[in-house]
């Protein structure tokens, strides 16, 4: 039973203390959370819901609405690829289709090796070169399906 | 006041009234799905849209407040044309299986499909094929059904403070489900059902145990057994709606009969089983009221505990006052106890060739029956099987009787006469009435003149009230519907870390708004309107009882003669007590 049994480090508990009283500050909490450990560990949200007194059912409403926000933990190399409006319209979904075959992954689960994870992300501010996708903080442009498993390989080494 | 029209018929409103209220008060009805009587509207649903005069745009009666000199129209081809589009855009999602839905010819949306003429389906069918979660012994939710209305998590989270369930996800992908998608059983959920009473459609209601009782009725030979069937206090005064009949009509003595002929051997009444309660819990607030200096019969205030709901949300949100909570199981447990032990020995059967049903009002029940060991106290499972009223209409629907004209007819002795006291456990206040009305007796060793403790009765949502009793003062609280019980708790916590004394000596908590009367388990639509017949219903046949007190009942004075001995000795604590202990609100 996941009950408050994680470690949420100094500066986490300080803010939280600070803000928790304060109306509308649940999803900067949870930003804080998810910068911590990457997504928002299902005990973090029993800790942050028995620290605000606020219900797990309101906080996961929240979590769940945002897109933003993650419930499983990611792979080491996140590949974000975006679907905004311009690299939509050159093929984006393709991306996300082939780079889902290669990996084997149907949703924004890590692969079994932890070493991947798909997100399917809005505007990354660079329509230019759409198709954009991400991996990690490196942004690869014009990226086209034949392309994928050599971005893909390059991380898998390192 | 404001002054408007509505279809140019001028209406009269006081101010912050929205269109749909307003509307109802000439007589024109504006359709809605998400809209309900005991919640505030929030505007999910788009169905209530009307126009305003000189405006092109559409708005909604739930929630706009009808203004000066406003005219509204509520109706004309036009949005007849968009409130029929949005039904289609909500079928699209919706599946077709009316014929084989629990809520089949008691839905709300295909009423309004049927009103509104859908003769085809325009929009391409986007089911989700989410699973069905049938993990809770009470309640089933089958997310493909739902219609997004909210209603359910509005009551859960607003009316009931529980907050088991939750929109998870957003746009088409969002879901009714319990925080991280856990199954209902295994959440907060205190079972109380009227996330299902209030559903608009099949997509949260009882799990239907029908089939089981059927089977064991039908039973011959060596598997066949003694059905004994209860009814809880409030069912009388609802199972006639089911039938046509208005709220509140008692059918008392038309069910005795339709359980007959539904082939139960032995009826007997839950309000004996009330009266017993009264003698078990009044004696213990008895005890602890004149000991209160010691404090060795246990802490004040006392906390009422026939609730299952409320006992299920204490063990998951005060385990800390676990001490304060009486020891007496409901009425439906101790009648399960007492007709495997009493009754059975009485009639020279073996309790395990008994098979006991009960008949509430509620969902929470069906958990209640196997909440602990303690619901064994037989021997066997007290009480086999709970059917809610919904289901028991079912049944005799299936059995083709004809309730309204049946004959009337008596319990089965000797735990079927009851009294008044007995009856109005089915509405908020009526333990407490009910244990006053014995606990003064208790103490004084007189009978009271006037038994009605008015104080205690109606639907405020807390209610306080003070007695004497031979020259002392008795401090009550009764509270009714989830979230108003944290506020009187809180008190009673603040008064104790304060080193005060104590605001009341005795409390009385029902889950459901209106105490049982408006139980998860009733006919659905009920409304405060509706609860309000049904309380009448129940304090006139309190009025018409012969006794009104739970100790005045020769058959509970046979009871403790033959069998039990005194109220709280050995015996009674043996079959008709249990004890709780603090839950974690999340399981997995």
């Amino acid at each position: 039973m996941p009950v408050a049994q994680v470690g949420f480090s100094k500066e986490l508990i300080d803010f939280i203390s600070e803000w928790k009283q304060k109306p509308g500050s649940l999803i900067m909490m949870l930003h804080r959370i998810q910068e911590e450990f990457g997504y928002i560990p299902r005990e973090a949200a029993e800790r942050l819901a028995l620290e605000t007194g606020m219900p797990l059912a309101k906080i996961y409403g929240v979590i769940t609405f945002y897109h933003f926000f993650k419930t499983s933990k990611p792979g080491k190399n996140r590949i974000a690829i975006c679907l905004g409006t311009a690299c939509y319209l050159r093929g984006a979904q393709d991306l996300v289709d082939e780079s889902r075959a290669i990996l084997n992954l149907k949703g924004e689960e890590p692969t079994d090796d932890g070493l991947f994870s798909i997100d399917e992300v809005r505007c990354l501010g660079c329509c230019g070169l759409a198709p954009v996708l991400m991996v990690g903080n490196e942004v690869y442009g014009k990226v086209t399906k034949d392309q994928l498993p050599e971005i893909i390989a390059k991380y898998r080494q390192q | 006041m404001i002054n408007a029209k509505i279809n140019g018929m001028p209406v009269q409103v006081a101010e912050g009234t929205t269109i749909l209220e307003a509307a109802r008060k000439v007589e024109v009805k504006i359709p809605a799905l998400c809209y309900n009587d005991d919640l505030e509207p929030w505007a999910a649903c788009g169905i209530c849209v009307v126009k305003l005069e000189g405006s092109p745009k559409l708005v909604r009666a739930c929630t706009t407040p009808i203004a000066e000199g406003m005219s509204v129209i509520t109706n004309d081809p036009d949005l007849v044309q968009t409130r029929k589009t949005v039904i289609e855009l909500i079928l699209s999602t919706h599946p077709d299986d009316c014929l084989a839905c629990p809520r089949n010819q008691e839905c709300e949306l295909q009423r309004l499909a049927a009103e509104f003429g859908v003769r085809e389906q325009p929009f391409p069918k986007m089911l989700r094929g989410l699973p069905v979660d049938s993990s809770s012994v009470s309640l089933i939710l089958n997310p493909d059904k739902c219609v997004r209305c909210g209603r359910c998590v509005k009551v859960c989270q607003d009316m009931q403070n529980v907050w088991a369930i939750e929109f998870l996800g957003r746009g088409a992908n969002t879901r009714i489900a319990p925080a991280a998608d856990v199954q209902l059983n295994d959440g907060p959920c205190i079972r109380c059902g009227q996330c299902s009473a209030h559903c608009p459609v099949g997509a949260i209601y009882e799990n239907d145990q029908t089939r089981e009782v059927w089977d064991q009725l039908m039973q011959s030979g060596p598997e066949a057994k003694t059905c004994v069937v209860q009814i809880a206090p409030a069912v009388r005064v609802a199972l006639g709606e089911a039938f046509g009949l208005k709220p509140g009509a008692n059918v008392t003595k038309k069910i005795y009969t339709a359980l007959r002929r539904l082939g139960f051997d032995v009826i007997f009444d839950t309000n004996f089983a009330a009266d017993l309660t009264i003698m078990e819990e009044g004696t213990e607030f008895v005890k602890r009221f004149t000991n209160m200096a010691t404090g060795k019969e246990g802490p004040l205030p006392l906390i009422t505990s026939c609730c299952p709901a409320w006992v299920d949300y204490l063990e998951k949100y005060y385990g800390d006052m676990i001490p304060n909570f009486s020891t007496a199981k409901s009425p439906q447990q101790m009648m399960g106890a007492m007709i495997k032990t009493y009754y059975a020995q009485k009639a020279g059967l073996d309790p395990a060739k008994v098979f006991s049903v009960s008949i509430m009002p509620c969902t929470a029940k069906k958990y209640e029956n196997g909440r602990d060991k303690t619901m064994w106290s037989s021997g066997q499972k007290d009480v086999d099987v709970t059917l809610t009223t919904r289901e028991l209409a079912r049944m005799i629907k299936q059995a083709g009787i004809d309730l309204v004209n049946l004959p009337e007819s008596e319990p089965d002795s000797p735990m079927g006469p009851n009294t008044g006291a007995g009856v109005i456990f089915g509405a908020t206040g009526g333990v407490m009435e009910a244990a006053l009305r014995t606990a003064y007796t208790l103490i004084t060793g007189q009978e009271l003149k006037d038994v009605n403790f008015t104080g205690v009765r109606g639907l405020s949502g807390i209610k306080e009230a003070s007695v004497h009793i031979g020259g002392t003062e008795v401090r009550v609280a009764v509270a009714h519907q989830m979230g108003n019980i944290a506020q009187v708790l809180e008190m009673v916590k603040k008064a104790k870390a304060e080193g005060k004394e104590t605001p009341w000596h005795f409390i009385e908590v029902m889950a459901c708004r209106g105490g049982c009367i408006g139980g998860g388990g009733q006919p659905y639509g009920c409304t405060d309107e509706v609860r309000t017949a049904r309380i009448r219903g129940i304090y006139d046949a309190d009025e018409g009882s012969t006794y009104r007190c739970s100790h005045q009942n020769p058959y509970i004075q046979q009871v403790y003669k033959e069998f039990l001995g005194e109220p709280c000795g050995h015996k009674s604590h043996e079959l008709l007590h249990t004890h709780y202990e603090s839950k974690p609100l999340y399981l997995k």
